[in-house]
């Protein structure tokens, strides 16, 4: 595929400075390093190499490539793999990813370096780091899915990330229109007031009605204090002030994404329940803007056609047999995500099919687990539940308090066993195991 | 209709918008299952800032953001109603913010001092060091309060993640003494403050799903207030509660050790 170069600032290809080769050549080596010592995948440890000894080396390896950030508390990883299908339409070595969900700039860099000719890069962002990557990488496209609460106990709270964003993108306003084609396209959600507070600065937004199952941390008005209300008919406004969501430029209406002509195209996806319809739309949108100076340009149909393939997404969504019986892995971190998984089990599954819990609370998941309060767990009424995971004694007694039966299983493995052994014997009994980020990096590396 | 149980007992969870950040809403829900299990009528309300605070025996604050905590009380002393039913005999938990805003003052994100409501001698400012972040535990100070039958509070376990350091002035009493953990943060090594009903900590977990017997101490003063038996409360088979007590209280605090343990699995993934 061949790529408008009006987007380069910079050297397209290798022809780098002098500082900068020797950091790249010193990450491949810490990579190759990290990889054969069996200490991890390789993508982390080089990045920070590489960092170390060129700071700048984030901004000179993007330069001259189309840059696509994503981010978002959920849906990053899956949105990103979606909007690289959707560009490549199969060959995925002319863009540039941290596929592996490594998302802070070191992960950034060792993508940038594993695809030197790659003119286009589609990066997932850790919220936090959304700042310095619009500073540095000058993305044609950044798309803000969602922001509501996660693992309080690293991560800022909502309204401090909210406002870095907003800072972020409002920086871009004093970007220079000519030429017009630098411009930074922000693919935003409407639906989401905390995402429309940060994305409503930027000089260039496509609004995007892609839904959003989670308000409640959204109901203070970001603007003035006051309340935010939410319609039945996705309409949401402040009841003091000016603050209310935009008219979107595209929107889900149940199955459909629709656009302000009237055109309507099924979201017909391999990847299952409305949440990854929403990380459809998100990525076609995010798509059509980066391919508008194509031959033909993408459309919102083509991208749809081509990201509909994905069929997992590092693991999640994955069907595994177990004794015979169907376990698919979904992978839940936060309320808001349980809740979209909550809704995906109500979508497919009948409402006595068994699921496996499983929690952990290391660094990467949070060491927290009052959020556990938080998720709806009373809506598992009716089904087996096997608790499991570091954290299954604070599972057991959420669930206790949601009067859900559970039965705990110390092994994780041995939890799945518990479930797929109690499975109906008639119909197409199947298993969902539900885990936050380590405990979910675990079964999948057992089942 | 449904008549109305004159002796219902009504737990409100006081600006889950605003004061439902770090899942305290659970102290809410453990009050109310707790009741329920004993069948003792019980509402469970969830009240907005949007509405005029609900008549309650007992209610629930919990940890929020710098912004909405100073929304939090701004309207709660607009509203007057919590005051009035302390006045009346209400029992009051505060965890976090919600604690820091039953005190005289707190600070916001710009270290600017607010007024809180006054209904506990306890006085925030900001850290000068890091957040406060991690496991707590803590053993009940003599001045803590008693068990129906006498008996001492017995150790508390919770998690808490707060950037306040809260001294604990001659109006009320400290509630527990820091094991491991930062607590209260004033130097003097305690957690927690309470006098007559109200009670404060900086616990989430949430603090009553991991400490049983305090939520049923104050279950007991709130079914007293009603006019039920004084705090005595049929016993409960808490084996799960009890299980995730005995595994918290053994992962301690946060030893050096399995500090630099962590370290080095975070930089493997």
């Amino acid at each position: 595929m061949t790529v408008s170069t009006r987007w380069s600032s910079g050297p397209a290809a290798p022809g780098l400075p002098a500082r900068a080769t020797a950091a790249v050549e010193a990450l491949k080596l810490s990579n190759w390093l990290s990889r054969s010592l069996g200490r991890g995948s390789g993508t982390v440890a080089g990045g920070r190499v590489g960092l170390a000894l060129d700071p700048t080396l984030l901004s000179t390896l993007s330069a001259g490539r189309q840059v696509a950030l994503v981010t978002g508390t959920n849906g990053k990883t899956t949105t990103t793999r979606m909007l690289v299908a959707a560009l490549t339409d199969g060959d995925d070595t002319t863009v540039a990813t941290n596929a592996t969900g490594a998302n802070m700039p070191a992960g950034h860099l060792s993508a940038l370096v594993a695809s030197p000719r790659a003119t286009r890069a589609v990066l997932e962002v850790d919220e936090g780091y959304l700042g310095r990557l619009v500073e540095e990488t000058h993305p044609g496209v950044v798309v803000l899915l969602n922001l509501s609460r996660d693992q309080l106990d690293r991560i800022s709270e909502v309204r401090m990330l909210v406002d870095r964003w907003r800072a972020a993108l409002g920086r871009l306003a004093g970007q220079p229109a000519d030429p017009p084609d630098r411009r930074t396209v922000v693919v935003a959600n409407a639906d989401d007031p905390m995402v429309v507070w940060a994305a409503q600065v930027a000089p260039d937004v496509r609004w995007v009605g892609a839904g959003q199952v989670w308000h409640n941390d959204a109901v203070g008005c970001p603007s003035c204090g006051g309340g935010i209300v939410f319609e039945p008919d996705g309409r949401w406004a402040c009841d003091r002030c000016e603050f209310a969501r935009p008219d979107p430029h595209h929107w889900l209406d149940g199955p459909d994404l629709v656009d302000q002509d009237g055109r309507r195209v099924p979201v017909a996806i391999a990847l299952p329940g409305q949440f990854n319809r929403a990380n459809a739309a998100m990525a076609a949108v995010a798509a059509t803007v980066m391919g508008e100076g194509g031959s033909p340009p993408l459309t919102v149909p083509v991208a749809l056609a081509r990201l509909a393939r994905v069929d997992q997404v590092a693991g999640r969504f994955s069907q595994v047999q177990r004794h015979g019986r169907a376990v698919r892995l979904l992978l839940a971190k936060n309320p808001a995500g349980w809740t979209a998984v909550f809704d995906l089990l109500e979508e497919t599954r009948r409402s006595s099919d068994p699921v496996v819990l499983s929690v952990n609370a290391r660094i990467a998941d949070g060491l927290d687990t009052s959020w556990l309060w938080d998720v709806p767990f009373e809506r598992l009424a009716g089904r087996r539940v096997v608790a499991t995971g570091d954290r299954r004694r604070d599972l057991a007694v959420r669930l206790r308090y949601a009067e859900v039966a559970c039965e705990v299983v110390a092994d994780p493995l041995a939890a799945v066993d518990r479930a797929v052994g109690r499975v109906d014997g008639t119909g197409d009994g199947a298993v969902d195991v539900l885990g936050n980020y380590t405990a979910f990096a675990d079964l999948r590396a057992r089942l | 209709m449904t008549p109305v149980t004159p002796s219902a007992l009504t737990v409100a969870v006081v600006y889950p918008d605003l004061l439902g950040t770090y899942g305290d809403g659970g102290n809410g829900l453990v009050l109310a299952r707790r009741a329920a299990w004993r069948g003792i009528p019980v509402d469970l309300v969830q009240a907005d800032s949007s509405r005029p605070l609900p008549t309650a025996d007992l209610y629930c604050l919990g940890g929020g953001e710098d912004g909405p905590q100073v929304r939090a009380a701004a309207a709660m002393v607009a509203d007057g109603a919590l005051h009035r039913a302390v006045d009346g005999g209400a029992v009051v938990l505060g965890v976090c913010a919600g604690y820091q805003l039953l005190g005289r003052s707190f600070p916001d994100s710009a270290d600017r001092a607010h007024p809180g409501l006054g209904l506990l001698d306890v006085t925030t400012r900001k850290s000068a060091g890091p957040r406060a972040v991690g496991e707590l535990v803590a053993e009940a100070t003599p001045g803590a309060p008693r068990l129906p039958d006498g008996r001492p509070l017995p150790t508390l376990t919770g998690f808490e993640n707060h950037g306040g350091v809260t001294s604990v002035g001659p109006g009320a009493l400290a509630v527990a003494r820091v094991v491991s953990g930062v607590g209260n943060g004033g130097g003097d090594g305690t957690e927690g403050a309470w006098s007559g009903r109200v009670f404060g900590s900086y616990l989430h977990g949430p603090l009553l799903a991991r400490n049983t017997v305090l939520a049923d101490l104050l279950l007991g003063w709130a079914v007293a207030g009603t006019g039920g038996e004084d705090g005595a409360l049929a016993p409960l088979d808490d084996s799960e509660e009890l299980a995730l007590r005995a595994e918290r209280l053994s992962a301690g605090g946060r030893p050096p050790g399995s500090r630099l343990r962590r370290l080095v699995s975070v930089r493997r993934s």
